[in-house]
């Protein structure tokens, strides 16, 4: 094989190469053969003279931070979720290593998106990274902060899920940036997110909106080599001189919604002549004319030299849609072939719903599965290309290896005791919620029976106990308390329902690396009776393989008692405790 | 041209860094490199998957098409097994022989060996073994890394350098260690009875 040839500056020294050996994988795999970084890429590419550009082998969802890193953020706020996290993680590394920006956790999206909206309104940059089911989190300052005049620029990173890697749907954030009617960039690849990431700042300062920047699991879990180039200084502080452009007193939010209509008019023309959305016509293409968007063009230009011709492409990173460019290809060609990636977003726009002149194909005509990820062989199935097998397999199928709760895992504990103390009622219910302890719902344990949305756990056991079903039991993590299940809980001790609520305290968020939860430990139970629960039912216990016989004694007297009871089941993730003994060595 | 390369195993096995200190060692050696992951609920003992693409070409996308990887490489037999599809004809499998049994439906292991020798080219390497007896158990991807050098479309002086600047901070022992790993898998491959 040939090799590429060592990219150089224009000084001519070769450029740096080096890999971010990232931490959380380092100490999530656990492994003597995982290298230390070699050297540290953000470090680096600060001490880096201002005009010299860097490369470096980023995940998409790092390349996405260290755009926002570069287009000089003052603050960035975020809650982990997959396949997001690492973004953010990227902003920590850098900002405890060089004390700017701002960064830390957020208790949940929301508290995260009006901090950074804080930030804007007194002229600095702010970015805000979440998973896609994030932004439902945040959608109520996320819809209205499209009405205040964006000062300082605002970008929320978003990452969605489609093939459900680690979520519970596959929702497409383009519909929430339309349905804000802000602007929305959607990477090709990671070089793209980078540029797009830095952009953003650019635009949603020149528009005075939030912009979405939608990444989706395939790009921001996939290395590639990036080019960074000279960062830019963080903003002075210029407070907005027009409160009342971010007060939304009916009286002036009228006006601003007639900004935000005016402001759409000029979104769709710079739709149209931006450098994201390109439209390229070909002599050979048979009548055949190609959306892509985002990672889709990757897919699709992998597929082009089987084809044999070359349809007219037009590929669509920014949005709103660029509808001369749409309405152009649609004049000449005979059928249009969209590939995107997420729900039909663009094709059901093209289809409408009287008939159209132009034959289109997607994944409501059948040409592409309507669930999933993308492929490179759906594409090409759906480009009329034969798809190629690979060697088949004799024989039965490997059986399934699902995740599993890691061994010594403090939640197993817990699971034995509760599976123990409801063996002796007829029915019960038990209502859970996301993170590593929704694996209880598989065996051994099967002891969950619901997991729905950060927080609805406890919602939902007082729903049940109200319909009249007990004992009804909610199950939430230490995080995810603290995220969403404060709010319900209250509603629980207004209403004296006779519902338990277990927290799992694990002092961690471990589904996605056993990140610090936001609270220590200590501060939960002070909390608990804080919102009026009960002193003599709420009880912290230790949840230890030891201590099952206890915590199930513990959980059967409080199951009876015909009211509500808070119990806090607390041992330290063993994730987080290795990574805080990993750290400790590293002397930090 | 593209040449793909499915690295499979399970969570906690080092699959990830495998494909991390090859994606390193492509890019050192020139080539375009896309790599893969697949995180979040795949950490905790469940099958875990990444897909490596070299090129001396921009890569248009990171997953890899069925049928057309040039390789598999499992640091697990039955991982190893699940990702057929994906290999091209003449593509090879090397794999790790000694099972993780972690499930309760998991096959015998000398039917699942079987299963892996009547594939037209497959390279079962002893690696847990050879990775104790290069120092340390968990040197066991890289063994297989050495074992799948012959296939690789990267110099195997790139892997050992990369391995002496990975290991830097860990000090000599360590990298003493993962490269005697390193060579105990290429000959290992070369010579399958080892
Ligand atoms: S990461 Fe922590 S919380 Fe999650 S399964 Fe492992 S020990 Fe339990």
């Amino acid at each position: 094989m040939r090799r590429a040839p060592v990219a150089t500056d224009s000084s001519g020294v070769a450029l740096i190469t080096f890999f971010d050996f990232n931490h959380r994988i380092q100490d999530m795999t656990g492994i003597v053969a995982v290298p230390e970084p070699k050297t540290d890429p953000e470090a680096e590419l600060r001490s880096a003279p201002p005009d010299t550009t860097l490369e470096r082998l980023l995940m998409g969802d790092e390349a996405a931070a260290c755009g926002a890193l570069d287009a000089g953020i003052s603050a960035a706020y975020a809650y982990p979720g997959t396949p997001a996290t690492e973004a953010f993680e990227v902003v920590l590394r850098h900002s405890a290593r060089a004390g700017r920006p701002v960064a830390a956790w957020s208790v949940n999206e929301k508290t995260a998106y009006e901090q950074a909206l804080g930030v804007s309104m007194v002229g600095r940059r702010s970015l805000v990274v979440m998973k896609h089911v994030g932004l439902n989190v945040a959608a109520d300052p996320f819809i209205n902060s499209a009405l205040v005049a964006i000062n300082g620029g605002l970008v929320a990173v978003v990452a969605d899920d489609p093939g459900m890697h680690s979520s519970q749907n596959e929702q497409d954030s383009r519909f929430y940036a339309d349905f804000a009617r802000i602007l929305c960039l959607e990477p090709r690849d990671h070089q793209e997110a980078y540029e797009m990431s830095r952009a953003a700042f650019d635009l949603s300062e020149r528009f005075q909106i939030p912009v979405l920047l939608r990444l989706v699991t395939r790009l921001a879990h996939s290395r590639s080599a990036v080019v960074t180039l000279p960062g830019e200084p963080e903003r002075p502080i210029a407070k907005t001189t027009d409160p009342k452009s971010w007060t939304l007193l009916p009286a002036n939010a009228r006006g601003l919604w007639r900004r935000l209509v005016e402001v759409n008019r000029e979104l769709r023309e710079w739709s149209e002549g931006c450098s994201f959305n390109r439209l390229e016509w070909s002599d050979d293409d048979r009548g055949l004319g190609v959306i892509t968007t985002g990672i889709a063009a990757g897919y699709y230009q992998q597929n082009l030299p089987e084809l044999g011709f070359q349809p007219s492409h037009l590929h669509i990173g920014a949005y709103p849609l660029p509808q001369a460019k749409l309405r152009q290809l649609a004049a000449r060609v005979g059928c249009i072939l969209v590939l995107e990636e997420g729900y039909p977003y663009l094709e059901e726009r093209l289809r409408g719903i009287l008939p159209t002149p132009v034959e289109v194909r997607g994944t409501l005509s059948g040409h592409l599965p309507e669930t999933g990820e993308l492929t490179p062989e759906a594409v090409g199935i759906a480009l009329g290309l034969a798809s190629r097998p690979g060697i088949a397999l004799a024989g039965e199928p490997p059986p399934h290896r699902p995740p599993q709760l890691c061994q010594g895992c403090p939640h197993r504990d817990t699971y034995a005791a509760l599976v123990e103390a409801l063996r002796d009622y007829p029915q019960s219910i038990v209502n859970a919620d996301i993170g590593c302890y929704t694996l209880g719902a598989l065996p051994p344990y099967s002891a969950i029976e619901s997991c729905v949305c950060m927080g609805a756990g406890v919602g939902m056991a007082k729903g049940a106990s109200d319909a009249g079903l007990r004992p009804a039991v909610a199950v939430i993590g230490d995080s995810t308390f603290l995220h969403s299940g404060i709010t319900p809980l209250i509603d629980a001790v207004k209403a004296g329902t006779d519902m338990t609520l277990i927290i799992l305290d694990n002092a961690a968020v471990g589904m996605t690396g056993a990140q610090d939860t936001v609270l220590p430990s200590t501060r939960l139970e002070p909390l608990v009776l804080g919102l009026g629960v009960d002193p003599e039912h709420c009880r912290v216990l230790d949840a230890h393989p030891r201590r099952v016989p206890e915590m199930t004694e513990a959980l059967k007297q409080e199951l009876a008692h015909p009211g509500l009871s808070v119990v806090i089941a607390v041992r330290e993730c063993i994730e987080h405790a290795r990574l805080e003994k990993a750290r400790a060595r590293r002397g930090r | 041209m593209t040449e793909d390369f499915v690295l499979a195993g399970v969570g906690g096995q080092g699959v990830i860094s495998l494909g991390a200190l090859l994606a390193a060692a492509g890019r050192s050696d020139g080539l375009e490199v896309q790599l893969a992951e697949v995180h979040g609920m795949a950490q905790r003992g469940g099958a875990v998957q990444a897909g490596l693409r070299l090129s001396d070409k921009p890569i248009h996308g990171a997953l890899i098409p069925e049928g057309r990887a040039r390789g598999i490489l499992s640091t697990e037999p039955l991982e190893g097994l699940r990702y057929l599809r994906y290999l091209a004809p003449d593509g090879v499998l090397v794999t790790a022989t000694e099972p993780e049994a972690n499930i309760p439906d998991y096959p015998p292991i000398e039917e699942l060996h079987a299963r892996l020798n009547a594939l037209p080219h497959a390279v079962l390497v002893d690696a847990v073994r050879l990775a104790r007896q290069a120092g340390s158990r968990r040197a066991t991807n890289v063994v297989l890394a050495g074992a799948a050098s012959p296939y690789l479309p990267i110099r195997f002086e790139t892997l050992e350098a990369e391995l002496h600047r990975a290991f830097a901070a860990k000090g000599e022992a360590v990298i003493e260690i993962n490269l005697r790993a390193l060579h105990a898998g290429r000959e290992a491959a070369a010579c399958p009875a080892l």
